[in-house]
């Protein structure tokens, strides 16, 4: 079989494939060199602290093969459980933060109210009183942290390797070959691939891979921005998340602040980002700490999401027998990535869907079973 | 930043629009199945290449705009009245 993309989510799913499976008789095609898509492009986040029940069960999943995901792979990937803090700033915003930490303690998954001292004691730099937007409180998971992502792509791809996988760079794929209602396999810029199972692992590009088999998904395509200040000693030791608007930030083992936001809004394949949106972040950024107003951004770059039309993936079957779809990932796909790989691999190999992602099916448009986070329907922009 | 060339307004900045989605997507008859509403509420041809969209002028005349957009060099190829036909097939001229 062959799976198309050399990123997080196909190097997982190859991996998982060959040492869950025995299915070793798989080529992974990557355009460019593997890990350089969005599994390094991301803020590097874990956490399980959804709210619709079937999301807490499959990311608290994945989180736990985190804890595992060193020992594993032999493989040093700095997973780093330095919690996750997300901030409230009036009192419905609490009701909401609570209502999800309610649910996920009825899972069985870790989550805390925390009230304005303790924020204060967890990060001294934020100003609980900034005038506009006064901190109330929080909601911290204390299992959600960051991890190398580099290290993610490098130790599957190492272990899949071992285990029989071949990996193929400079790989594009131009088509994608039917007979009938069949796949039967890929063109290349390097030759074509005969296969029974062509599973897209390309999320940003998915419309783009999944149209050359004729297959036109619920995904629209859009940025999402990252930025890196320069590196300072250590001054936040959790991932941090401000409620007015939507910023996120965390820093680095290396000392540099590593924060984004929101989409930039409009459908784009461009992998940049507008400056609307890098003033938005900044604005958050000094209102929440204003310390950081002294820091310098050093680097600045953009990814691009599959957005689908309810915020949730895509783990599925296509209308083309043996087409495998793993994307739809929106700005959550990197925490995704262990339970992504074991669940693309057993859809692959057991031909039905994994019990943790049998809600992630491409049927429930028309079912009228969106998985729907926050509610805001199909509009991805707003998600 | 994307500078829109508003035919009310003249040239301004994208934050003083709203984005509303792809514009190339025609309702079905009201008898029509489930499946053709399934697509036209869910499904997006989501091009790379040029884009027929709505958006909306909030900051400014608050008129609906269809533009013609690439979506990778964001290029603005046209902006047209809502009723208005796209000046070509914007998928032949797509990368």
């Amino acid at each position: 079989m062959v799976i198309v993309g050399g990123g997080g989510h196909g190097l997982a799913t190859a991996y998982y494939l060959a040492t869950r499976h025995g299915i070793t008789d798989v080529a992974v095609v990557e355009k460019g060199a593997i890990g350089l898509g969005n599994v390094g492009r991301n803020t590097t986040f874990i956490r399980s602290n959804y709210f619709h029940p079937d999301n807490i069960r499959f990311y608290e999943f994945s989180l736990q093969l985190w804890e595992n995901l060193e020992r594993s792979l032999n493989f040093n990937a700095m997973v780093s459980q330095r919690g996750t803090l997300n901030l409230f700033h009036t009192e419905a915003q609490r009701d909401l933060f609570a209502r999800r930490a309610n649910q996920m303690r009825l899972l069985g998954v870790d989550a805390e109210a925390l009230g304005r001292d303790a924020v204060k004691a967890l990060v001294p730099l934020i100003d609980l009183d900034n005038g506009r937007y006064p901190v109330l409180g929080g909601f911290l998971q204390p299992r959600g942290g960051t991890v190398r992502h580099d290290a993610v792509a490098w130790g599957y791809a190492r272990g899949a390797s071992e285990a029989g996988v071949d990996i193929i760079e400079d790989c594009e794929v131009t088509g994608i070959t039917r007979s009938g209602a069949r796949v039967t396999g890929v063109e290349t810029t390097r030759g074509s691939i005969g296969a029974e199972t062509v599973c897209l692992a390309v999320a940003g590009h998915s419309s783009r891979l999944a149209s050359m088999a004729g297959v036109t998904l619920p995904i629209e395509t859009h940025v999402l921005q990252a930025f890196v200040t320069e590196a300072v000693k250590p001054v936040l030791d959790v991932v941090l998340t401000y409620g007015p608007s939507h910023f996120y930030v965390s820093q680095s083992d290396k000392g540099g602040l590593v924060y984004g936001g929101a989409l930039d809004g409009y459908n784009t394949y461009g992998q940049r980002g507008t400056l609307p949106m890098a003033e938005e972040l900044a604005a958050c950024a000094v209102t929440l700490m204003p310390g950081l107003a002294r820091l310098k951004v050093l680097r600045q770059w953009g990814g691009v999401m599959d957005m689908t039309m309810d915020g949730s993936p895509l783990i599925t079957q296509t209308p083309v027998d043996g087409l495998i779809l793993n994307g739809g990932w929106c700005y959550g796909g990197f925490k995704a990535i262990p339970a992504g790989g074991v669940t693309t691999a057993h859809l692959i190999a057991h031909g039905s869907s994994h019990p943790l992602a049998a809600h992630l099916g491409l049927g429930r448009f028309a079912a009228g079973r969106t998985v729907d986070e926050r509610g805001v329907g199909p509009f991805p922009w707003t998600h | 930043m994307l500078r829109i060339p508003c035919p009310h307004c003249g040239e301004r900045d994208e934050t003083e629009f709203r984005y509303r989605g792809d514009a190339g997507k025609a309702r079905p008859a009201g008898d029509a199945d489930i499946a053709a509403f399934a697509t036209y509420v869910y499904e997006r041809d989501n091009p790379l290449g040029w884009h027929v969209e709505w958006w909306m002028h909030v900051a400014g005349c608050r008129k609906l705009l269809k533009l013609v957009r690439h979506t990778l060099s964001h290029e603005i190829h046209a902006v047209l009245a809502p009723d208005a036909e796209p000046p070509f097939p914007p998928r032949e001229q797509g990368r």
